[in-house]
């Protein structure tokens, strides 16, 4: 937290957490040290790793596995784990870098030649 | 106007209780509380209170419900001595942080071991800092008096913060006592409804009691409970003045017993301030000036009002009820000396006295004013006063 986080006058009491839904606004995705990577070829939009997710951080459109919340995945690998068709890599954060991913963390095909 | 009984304060504090007719009452068996419970018992039986009793299956469960029916909403009591306020250790933390406002009749007894179970501190002293307000009863009617009190003051918007009403295990939770009680409806009035700030069964505002609370806001949690810790002594004390207006009884931090011209005082908690004071009438008697001090209010600590207290005393002795195991003297010596440093220069000596229910006298009271006033002051380690060599 930066310098406008509340102050202790200025947060209700006991911890409580009056705003459902807050978590949101938590970004746990700095804790990752694994990531989480598609491959969109293997992938059988079966989404065991929507269900499984304990973070609700896969993304899923039109009922489609669409990729990662990378905000608030913290790389525990779950959805690789379940995967039944091993679509899912966990690569360390270390060497992201050198796998070529979009921002929700489905591997782009290599440029045809 | 009230009505006279003959309590134990084990039945003061039910008898309290049963005229506050709490919501909740999560009940695990342990002496010297024991007879407390089996009395509120009996009047859940006979339907002459609606609380909803919880027979669980040990004492982190007892807290762990509190701690649950507090944050529905509910307004909550519970009762408990020495090992059983041990195994509820966690949740006791849980329930101060939660800013839960569950009033709780620690019956003191020693904590094992070896296994013991007559009256010391050890039990209440060892979670002195767990954000619990303390209070210490000196006999039957205070006990019964604390009891009602302490509702309010933890229920206090400014404060909500939960309370530890204690007696003396045996000495005074199974000595009969005469008890003036108030009438059942001005305590109902006096205690007033409970509304909880942010209860859970409100689902039209739903909210999270417990959540992680890390680096970024725990501390300021703690701040929070320091404070309202602070304000939790003005609100004492404005009850402590409405109960007097209301009974006849007002109550303040602490009690002066023939201090105003005393050369030499005596500082206690509990049952054994009685026995002090029995003392200093005896010495009075024969001329001398001494008097004591009873803490009532351990947690808040009230310093700066006691170093006012003990300004014009030549000296000052502390008596502990648990050993602290500091090798410099009990946490109420501690707490006394640190409140004089560099605010009053008289020496403060240190006494360990009665573990275990081991019996305190006049006579050995009478002996600490005569090491006052010979100037053997005990300030570097604690004197264990009744002990054999």
């Amino acid at each position: 937290m930066g310098e406008k986080a509340p102050g202790w006058k200025e947060i209700p009491i006991g911890g409580v957490i009056v705003h459902p839904g807050n978590s949101f606004e938590y970004n746990t995705g700095d804790w990752r040290s694994e990531r989480p990577v598609l491959d969109k070829e293997k992938c059988i939009n079966c989404l065991q790793c929507w269900i499984f997710c304990p973070d609700g951080a896969v993304l899923v459109e039109d009922e489609k596995m669409a990729g990662y919340d990378y905000e608030h995945c913290k790389g525990c690998g779950i959805c690789a784990h379940v995967c039944p068709v091993n679509a899912i890599e966990m690569i360390p954060e270390d060497d992201i870098s050198g796998v070529s991913i979009d921002e929700f963390g489905i591997k782009e095909p290599p440029p045809e030649i | 106007m009230s009505k006279m009984h003959a309590l134990t304060g084990n039945e003061a504090a039910a008898y309290a209780m049963k005229q506050i007719d709490p919501d909740v009452v999560p009940a695990y068996p342990i002496t010297p509380q024991t007879e407390l419970m089996q009395t509120f018992a009996q009047y859940v039986a006979d339907g002459a209170v609606q609380t909803e009793m919880i027979l669980v299956e040990s004492e982190h469960s007892a807290m762990s419900a509190g701690v649950g029916a507090s944050a529905a909403g509910a307004r909550v009591m519970i009762a408990t001595s020495a090992n059983g306020l041990a195994l509820m250790w966690e949740i006791v933390y849980i329930t101060a942080s939660s800013r839960l406002p569950i009033v709780m009749a620690v019956v003191n007894r020693a904590l094992s071991g070896p296994i013991n179970i007559h009256c010391d501190h050890s039990d209440s002293m060892g979670c002195r800092d767990a954000g619990w307000i303390q209070i210490y009863s000196e006999n039957c009617q205070e006990v019964y008096d604390n009891m009602v009190q302490a509702l309010r003051i933890s229920e206090h918007k400014d404060v909500l913060l939960p309370v530890m009403s204690t007696h003396d295990g045996f000495i005074i939770s199974h000595t009969v006592e005469r008890v003036d009680a108030l009438k059942d409806e001005e305590v109902k009035k006096f205690v007033g409804e409970y509304k909880s700030l942010y209860p859970l069964l409100d689902v039209s505002k739903p909210v999270t009691y417990g959540p992680l609370d890390l680096q970024d806001y725990y501390f300021e949690h703690k701040k929070q409970q320091a404070e309202a810790m602070k304000i939790a002594k003005r609100v004492i004390l404005e009850v402590g003045e409405e109960y007097g207006k209301l009974s006849g009884r007002s109550y303040g931090l602490f009690d002066e017993y023939q201090t105003e011209d005393a050369e030499y005082i005596i500082i206690a908690l509990g049952s054994t301030a009685g026995t002090a004071k029995a003392a200093v009438d005896d010495m009075r008697a024969m001329g001398k000036k001494v008097g004591v001090i009873k803490l009532r209010v351990f947690r808040p600590f009230p310093a700066p009002e006691l170093v006012q207290a003990l300004s014009n005393a030549k000296a000052v002795a502390v008596l502990d009820r648990s050993e602290g195991f500091s090798g410099i003297g009990g946490p109420l010596f501690q707490e006394v000396r640190s409140a004089l440093y560099r605010k009053a220069d008289m020496p403060v000596s240190g006494y360990v006295y009665g573990l275990g229910g081991r019996d305190i006298t006049p006579e050995m009271i009478a002996g600490v004013f005569g090491d006052l006033k010979e100037g053997r002051i005990h300030e570097d380690e604690a004197f264990h006063l009744g002990v054999r060599e």
